[in-house]
């Protein structure tokens, strides 16, 4: 009987610690060797045959293709440059420069990584399509309302994320901080 | 039971959790039913570049501003050559293995030429390859597969989205057959 209870216990809290810390490994994006930047982070890795086995299991449920190293680096961005989740209901600026690329895109996903529908059928930005300061700066403003400049519309979704992608980059496994790599700053302003 | 025993008891039960916790994260590329390649095979045949629409987005996290087009390919009957014009501003070509991992991709630039050609292969066919014709390989692009399927994504980038139906063309054009 002893035997028992106790074998009982050990298996709940061995299926508990298991499969709970699976669950939240592969829900909070804990793979290794990224960079962070800023609010920004990316796992150059993971466009590799070197990708760790976290990032492959959480590959294989979300069933995304991860950009090849020899096409590009995305970072992603979910909360602003103080660490708050990005809100859709809140005007948010974009603004600075990118790291040296040949091109790159800047796209607004839901957290499940879908498009958030809009009537202008804008999901993000293009290097080209831009429109710029002088200097080559940009700021680029998520919001739910049409903005003058970059609008880029969230559709009131209560949390959003960004991905930033460089294509065709010297930016990869070996960079390692933000002055290889300027980021572009994040910042929350008025909410609705 | 006593206190001692109840906590060697919950001791075993953390190991075993990290146990538990390794084999999952280790088996669940195997067993996911809704990676990239399960949700391609209903709309990609086998060997064929087919477009792969935007809206309904068919994966998470695509790039909408590019045209996207994939190849599901198998090797079993032998060697794939892929063909692929790239388009005016910027084509890439990455290959997945079965699982989905990103084991190779090139771009234009990389390619260096108007129209991208290489041979797809596992590392038995390509000993396999008689030798003269590895050794003129020097212009020959070889790519090897370390699983007999998988995918092949090509990707031309649209700059803005008025030159969306160009990169589609161009993508049209690309092919992916038994050689």
């Amino acid at each position: 009987m002893r035997l028992l209870l106790g074998s009982l216990f050990s298996f709940i809290v061995a299926a508990g610690v298991g499969l709970g810390s699976t669950w939240f490994a592969l829900t909070n994006g804990t793979a290794f060797g990224g960079i962070t930047i800023g609010a920004w982070q990316a796992w150059p890795k993971t466009g590799t045959m070197d990708i760790d086995p976290y990032a492959r299991a959480s590959v294989s449920r979300t069933g995304e293709l991860p950009i090849g190293l020899g096409d590009g680096v995305s970072f992603v961005a979910k909360t602003d440059d103080a660490g708050r989740p990005l809100d859709g209901r809140c005007d948010v600026l974009i603004t600075g420069t990118t790291p040296q690329a040949r091109f790159w895109t800047m796209t607004l996903y839901d957290p499940d990584g879908q498009f958030v529908a809009n009537s202008l059928n804008r999901q993000g930005f293009t290097s080209q399509e831009l429109i710029r300061k002088p200097d080559g700066s940009f700021t680029i403003t998520a919001a739910p309302r049409a903005r003058p400049g970059n609008w880029l519309p969230t559709g009131g979704a209560e949390r959003f994320m960004l991905a930033l992608r460089l294509y065709d980059t010297p930016v990869g496994i070996a960079t390692r901080a933000g002055r290889e790599a300027p980021m572009p700053a994040i910042k929350q302003g008025n909410c609705e | 039971m006593t206190r001692w025993s109840w906590i060697l008891w919950l001791l075993g039960g953390l190991l075993l959790g990290g146990v538990v916790h390794l084999s999952t994260v280790l088996a669940l590329p195997r067993t996911a039913a809704h990676d990239a390649y399960a949700r391609l095979l209903a709309i990609a045949p086998v060997n064929k570049v087919v477009p792969l629409p935007t809206t309904p987005a068919v994966m998470p996290f695509m790039d909408p501003a590019f045209a996207t087009a994939v190849c599901r390919y198998d090797l079993s009957r032998g060697a794939l050559k892929l063909t692929a014009p790239i388009s005016q501003a910027y084509t890439a070509i990455s290959f997945y293995t079965r699982y989905g991992i990103a084991y190779y991709a090139i771009n234009d630039r990389a390619a260096g030429r108007k129209v991208i050609e290489l041979d797809l292969m596992t590392t038995a066919q390509r000993d396999q390859l008689p030798e003269e014709e590895d050794v003129t390989a020097a212009d020959r692009l070889i790519v090897e597969s370390p699983t007999l399927t998988g995918l092949i994504v090509l990707k031309a980038l649209s700059p803005e989205p008025g030159l969306m139906p160009m990169a589609e063309k161009a993508l049209a054009a690309a092919q992916c057959k038994p050689q």
